[in-house]
């Protein structure tokens, strides 16, 4: 769990030097609330204390990134009691879980918000931070087609969630977490690799709109979703192949959301559908046995 | 040495499997020393595995060294030799580090004994000539080996002379002999392999000779270059190669063995015999070739007993049915910070608290680790990061395994194939959450067998 931390830093450096203020607030109101609402669920579950394993922390941490920085503060606390809470505790805590906390919590409030937490929600006329004022690259090119450059799309220099702008600080992380094998690098190869070949083939057949397949690639949340919150383990599968089904599932639905659907971004419907179906893959990964038939 | 390599279609490895800390330089440089007599012996009716033993003597009985004193019952079983000269005392209990409770029976030392460097030479010195191998028939092989009661001495104990009977079903092309000692801590086969290679090349001539097979490998993990260059030295003038695998954890295992050295893998749920190999530990080859040669039976064995809490580790030729407690006196004692007693190493072995508790035919170890040692982390929730899955040698998934013996779900259990564990440790090694995997698992394995 520490490992996660330290390699969510570039990431979270990277989004407090692009949103400033906005990250801060973000960050501090998930984390503050993720924890209580731990220290509150785990009291009334009579269990013994469990902060000290860190997996709030990194639920906060994945969930504040994963949200826009103008988001209400309400829109924070909420989201992270849903997913301690709703996303967590209620299967039985850490390791018991079927989806993602943190991306139980913001599909909550994706829903219940839906005005603050669409595309619109994350820009604000008039703010101090320059980057805010502008729209967000996935629903510029919906909307307009305006096509962002690929070197602010690999630094982060545009508007989204605060931990995804960032491409370079998601791989800078995300080789980390695979190097230190706390993260499997299956899950992440998986889903680059299903984007690759469906956003390469989406760029033959409509090669005029420039939205190539490093736009799809760098841009929105796809790098942050790969490393960070496709491969949480309790969610993914257990196996090498199950791994590799589960990250290209992933890869495959972000592609059918971006492509065919109302939203300029999918990934986080891509993991919960993928984490659902965890189980079945689990069982249909069974390996065979050293001298099994 | 190039050609024998091409001979053996392996890749000197298997797949998984962990690097634990080897830690044998506690008793490495330790030669084996033979303990005295001790005042008696206690001998379990079941030191292997397969039907337990019928003693054939009474209390007060007088019994000299290398008497039968029980009778294995069936064909699967093995015959229990007095390793002393003494009378019987009254029948007992024992219970062994792995919680079996079993009657016992209790030899008192009386009359003259062989001491010290004298029975040295009785079991591993004097002359192993390997010319004598070819006057030996196969049939005379087999019946020495079963009238001396030997079994497996890596540890599972299994009958040696029903690996070697006459097998219709299964030809028999290859014996191998595991030198491998991939315990950590456990030096009693490196230590047999350096100092008395020559019963160990002729035990495994006669296995040849006895099964009928043409090819003869002896694995040694490339950890111990001494122990090569020694058996090399004294397998010259025969075609027995020496086959050195690479160090990793379980590559003596038979299962692995034979996958490295030979490229086969046996099925899950079989022995190597259904794969044409018979497996043999280095101090098992050396038995057959005393049972054969000298027609004397398993009396005794080398024993490590090492580890930080022993003052002096030592590598220990002593009496089968001689008490823990003894071995640790031979050695110097216990050290002040010493906290566990391990009956073999810390992956595979039981830990256990009486030191009255008798060493059998499979006993390999003593390990004696120290409060520091022991790093005691408490159990955390398991997280499914897989660890497990990536290092188990059978390929299984030790997690479900596990959590399918926690909620007694036996189909689940035997849809994660949990009777092909072996309980190598490999996973709870690995474990980032300490979570006592074998011993659910073999809980888990219990459960299945008692569900048939």
């Amino acid at each position: 769990m520490l490992d996660v931390l330290i390699s969510l830093l570039p990431v979270v450096l990277m989004s407090l030097y692009v949103f400033r203020g906005y990250a801060a607030k973000q960050i501090g109101i998930c984390l503050i609330s993720c924890l209580a609402a731990e220290a509150l669920f785990v009291k009334i579950r009579n269990k013994p204390m469990s902060l000290m394993d860190f997996s709030a922390l990194v639920t906060a941490v994945i969930l504040a990134m994963s949200l826009p920085g103008t988001a209400p503060w309400y829109v924070g606390v909420i989201a992270s009691f849903v997913a301690i809470g709703i996303g967590k505790i209620v299967f039985g805590g850490l390791g018991m879980n079927i989806f993602n906390p943190a991306m139980v919590g913001r599909a909550f409030v994706m829903i219940a918000f839906a005005g603050t937490m669409a595309a619109s929600g994350y820009e604000r006329a008039g703010s101090l931070v320059d980057i805010i004022t502008q729209a967000t690259p996935m629903d510029a090119f919906k909307q307009s087609s305006v096509v962002a450059s690929l070197p602010s799309l690999l630094w982060g220099l545009t508007n989204g969630s605060l931990g995804e702008v960032s491409a370079f600080s998601c791989i800078l992380g995300g080789l980390y977490l695979c190097i230190r094998r706390t993260a499997s690098w299956e899950i992440p190869a998986g889903v680059v690799l299903a984007v690759l070949v469906i956003g390469g083939i989406d760029n033959l057949v409509s090669p005029e709109t420039g939205w190539t397949v490093f736009h799809h690639l760098f841009g929105g949340a796809l790098l942050f979703g790969a490393f960070f919150i496709a491969t949480d383990p309790v969610t993914s599968p257990v196996t090498v192949k199950g791994k590799w089904i589960f990250g290209i599932g992933v890869g495959a639905l972000v592609m059918v959301l971006r492509l065919f659907s109302g939203y300029p971004e999918g990934l986080m419907f891509a993991v919960l559908i993928m984490n659902a179906v965890t189980p079945l893959i689990n069982q249909r990964t069974i390996p065979v046995p050293f001298g099994g038939v | 040495m190039g050609l024998a390599l091409k001979k053996a279609s392996g890749r000197n490895t298997f797949e998984r499997g962990v690097h634990p800390p080897e830690r044998k330089h506690f008793a490495s440089e330790a030669v084996i020393e033979t303990m005295p007599t001790p005042e008696k012996v206690v001998l379990p009716l079941i030191q292997h595995i397969g039907a337990p033993c019928e003693a054939v003597v009474k209390p007060k009985q007088e019994v000299a060294f290398g008497e039968e004193v029980a009778k294995g019952k069936g064909f699967i079983s093995a015959s229990i030799y007095s390793p002393i000269a003494g009378v019987v005392q009254k029948n007992a209990v024992t219970t062994l580090p792995n919680g079996r409770h079993l009657p016992a029976i209790v030899i008192q030392a009386a009359g003259a004994q062989k001491e010290g460097e004298a029975m040295l030479q009785e079991i591993l010195g004097g002359d192993w000539s390997k010319e004598k191998v070819d006057t030996q028939r196969p049939q005379e092989i087999l019946d020495a080996v079963l009238n001396a009661g030997i079994v497996g001495l890596g540890g599972a104990a299994f009958p040696t002379h029903v690996k070697l009977a006459p097998n219709e079903k299964n030809v028999v092309d290859t014996v191998l002999i595991n030198g491998c000692e991939c315990e950590p801590y456990l030096t009693c086969d490196y230590r047999l392999m350096v100092e008395h290679p020559e019963p160990v090349i002729s035990g495994a001539l006669l296995a040849a000779r006895a099964t009928g097979a043409q090819k003869i490998f002896i694995g040694v993990e490339d950890n111990k270059p001494l122990a090569v260059q020694s058996l090399r030295e004294a397998v010259r003038g025969t075609d027995i190669s020496i086959a050195v695998v690479k160090t990793k954890y379980p590559q003596g295992s038979e299962k692995q063995l034979i996958k490295a050295i030979l490229n086969r893998e046996v099925p899950v749920g079989s022995l190597p015999l259904n794969v044409g190999v018979v497996v043999m530990n280095v101090g098992t080859a050396a038995a057959v070739a005393r049972a054969v040669f000298r027609k004397m039976p398993l009396t005794h064995r080398v024993i490590c007993v090492t580890g930080a809490g022993i003052r002096t580790p030592k590598n220990v030729l002593a009496p089968i049915g001689t008490s823990y407690g003894e071995l640790i006196s031979f050695c110097g004692g216990l050290t002040d910070d010493a906290a566990r007693l391990i009956s073999g190493g810390p992956m595979m072995g039981f830990s256990f608290t009486n030191p009255g508790t008798p060493v059998t035919k499979g006993t390999s170890g003593l390990t004696v680790l120290t409060e520091s040692d022991l790093k005691r982390e408490s159990e955390t929730s398991c997280i499914r990061c897989g660890r497990c899955a990536d290092v188990c040698p059978m390929n299984l998934v030790p997690t479900k395994c596990a959590l399918a013996a926690k909620y007694n779900d036996v189909s689940l259990a035997r849809r994660y194939h949990i009777m092909a564990c072996f309980e190598c440790g490999s996973c709870a090694y690995i474990c980032p959450a300490n979570i006592p995997l074998v011993q659910l698992i073999r809980m888990g394995k219990a459960m299945v067998t008692s569900n048939k």
